[in-house]
């Protein structure tokens, strides 16, 4: 599969590096995400793929290179202001809100796009309550594709684990992302959760029209989804491609799949 | 019915109005009593905004109630009777308005630099900021006099001296200054607080904050508390709202430092210290961080029992140590609580 051109990326990283002291995390990366898109970004275990989300979503700034969503740098750009330009995230060890309900949980993120400051706030005029419940409807209009409307009044802690996971994938969502960054989404899932979760990721790109970039250790879910698939081994990008010509690569299987092999090789 | 806050507000602005019109004939022990459940409950309910709904731990409310103190009691004292003469008692909401307004200045200038901080480190910053606020009220007197003692020196910068010496406005902020600060506190207040300001005043603060909490903001407090990161992966400023959080809360902790100077009509730097800071933060923890009503029965509660313990003598302040030691490990989680005060209420995956 051919690379689209850089001219029409979503999403570019030029020769992105970050060093924490003398450790390079992730070393002179090139990435390209194109619209409606679903990349995949695997490596072993401390690749520096986590590292990957932080510097695009401004977690951490990159110290050399540069970050372009929709062609305009990213560099300097708070968390916030990244994903109100429209890049959203998951977080590896699930990040809700314990102390709101489910509900609540996807309002704080929908609130981005709400009008409204202090004063309203403080009159609670009419207005105020239109746009609480315009919110309100989207919220539970997002809820329902989701099937999670039943759980609205939970606390948000109270979820089982599956739903919390699919709970912060709505979160994301509902701050209206052109690009959904997921991180691990399959950790901790049994087999049947995980074509579950195969069939919701095919499912949000197609619905919402995005991109999405996925962080993840299980290969059946990356190879199940991804149109392409770049490998990250201590920060170096070692291979891209199409997912069946990322898994004949011998350099993956050396840095990735290979340790097992190795194991079994050995005497 | 989207409308019931405000018809609550304005009713129980209107019964704090007739309760004082016959507050002369209640017993002043009570009324006094009754004024300090007053401020208490301002001061409670605003320092829940930033320690209960938006996790930020402050130790400096006393500090901004009593920056509110000085700064109304010197419009009163000082500005009013210049500009009004005997009609000062027209300035007295101004007044108030402005304790706020420089408390949450003061908040503004506190928070900034400091709200980077988490935790401990805030508490400590915020409790610093409690003890400056408390030094510099008990020397603003010294610096007067020191000031003018040395504009009577001979040499030195001679046209800066003249300039205060000779100035009218600035030897009137002098001669205020005098008499505003210093270890004995400032007498003489005007007594314009009453039943009404105060739970008038108690009232438009639980309707603010209960509005905050109520709407875009409240669940950005809530998610900045819960979890700073993931907020701002949601598009939430946490920095900005951590803002609003503390200088709100600091305005009204202002407020109330108004009310209570212009009801006990003196003020002393030593009744806002750390000590009056963990008076609040105690009753906020008892009603339930995050807990409005909560925290309104508590600040009542402790008010009142705080008086009942004046009959054990020396044993007071012993006994209500000892009470708020059994109440902590009985409902650690508040008296009052509400999950989200609760500890066990965010476990971290």
């Amino acid at each position: 599969m051919t690379a689209p051109a850089t001219s029409d990326a979503l999403l570019r990283l030029d020769r992105c590096t970050i060093r924490f002291g003398g450790l390079t995390a992730v070393s002179e990366l090139d990435l390209h995400i194109g619209a409606n898109e679903l990349v995949g970004l695997i490596g072993p275990n401390g690749a520096g793929k986590t590292t990957v989300f932080n510097l695009i979503t401004g977690v951490y700034p990159p110290t050399e290179g540069g970050i372009f969503f929709r062609g305009e740098a990213l560099r300097d750009q708070k968390p916030h202001q990244i994903t109100a330009k429209g890049i959203a995230r998951t977080f590896q060890n699930i990040r809700l809100f314990p102390s709101l309900s489910v509900f609540d949980n996807v309002r704080v993120a929908l609130q981005l796009h709400q009008r409204g400051g202090f004063v309203q706030a403080l009159l609670r005029g009419p207005d105020f309550h239109r746009a609480e419940r315009r919110v309100e409807a989207e919220v539970v209009e997002i809820l329902d594709i989701f099937r999670l409307g039943r759980f609205r009044d939970a606390m948000a802690r109270n979820l089982p684990y599956g739903d919390q996971r699919r709970l912060e994938i709505v979160r994301a969502l509902a701050t209206r992302p052109k690009l959904l960054l997921l991180d691990e989404p399959a950790a901790g899932m049994n087999p049947t959760e995980k074509v579950d979760l195969m069939k919701l990721i095919q499912f949000i790109k197609d619905k919402f029209s995005i991109s999405v970039l996925l962080v993840e250790h299980d290969m059946q879910v990356v190879m199940g989804v991804c149109q392409r698939v770049s490998v990250l081994d201590y920060g170096v990008k070692i291979a891209e491609g199409g997912p069946e010509q990322v898994r004949r690569d011998p350099k993956v299987i050396e840095a990735y799949l290979g340790d097992k092999i190795g194991i079994t090789n050995s005497k | 019915m989207g409308y019931r806050s405000h018809l609550i507000l304005v009713a129980a602005i209107l019964a704090s109005f007739v309760v004082s019109l016959y507050s002369q004939y209640l017993n002043p022990y009570y009324l006094d009593v009754a004024i300090n459940v007053g401020v208490n409950v301002i001061l409670a309910v605003s320092l829940n905004l930033i320690n209960g709904y938006t996790g930020q731990f402050s130790l400096g409310h006393a500090g901004f109630m009593s920056v509110g103190a000085y700064a109304s009691a010197a419009v009163t004292m000082f500005l009013g009777p210049r500009w009004l003469g005997e009609r000062t008692a027209l300035l007295f909401f101004p007044a108030l308005l402005v304790g706020g307004i420089v408390a949450a200045l003061a908040g503004l200038a506190v928070g900034v630099p400091s709200l980077r901080l988490n935790g401990d480190y805030l508490a400590i910053v915020t409790l610093g900021f409690g003890e400056i606020i408390r030094v510099i009220f008990r020397n603003t007197d010294q610096t007067a006099q020191a000031i003018k003692r040395w504009t009577t020196e001979p040499g030195g910068w001679v046209g800066l001296k003249n300039w205060l010496k000779d100035t009218g406005w600035t030897k009137a902020i002098l001669d205020d200054m005098e008499k505003l600060g210093g270890a004995l506190g400032l007498q003489g207040i005007p007594a314009y607080a009453n039943f009404f300001w105060t739970f008038g005043f108690a009232a438009v603060t639980i309707y603010v904050v209960t509005s905050l909490v109520n709407s875009t903001y409240g669940r950005s407090f809530i998610a900045t508390h819960d979890d700073e990161v993931a907020a701002s992966a949601m598009g939430v400023n946490t920095t900005k709202f951590k803002i609003i959080a503390f200088v709100v809360g600091a305005f009204f902790a202002g407020i109330a430092g108004g009310l209570y100077g212009h009801f006990k009509q003196s003020i002393d730097p030593r009744g806002f210290d750390f000590i009056k800071s963990i008076e609040i933060v105690v009753i906020v923890i008892l009603g339930g961080m995050g807990n409005n009503l909560g925290v309104i029965l508590s600040a009542i509660l402790l008010t009142v029992l705080l008086e009942k313990l004046r009959d054990f003598g020396d044993y007071r302040m012993m006994l209500y140590s000892f009470l708020i030691i059994v109440i902590m490990l009985a409902r650690p989680q508040g008296l009052f609580a509400w999950p989200l005060g609760r500890k066990d209420a965010a476990p971290k995956p």
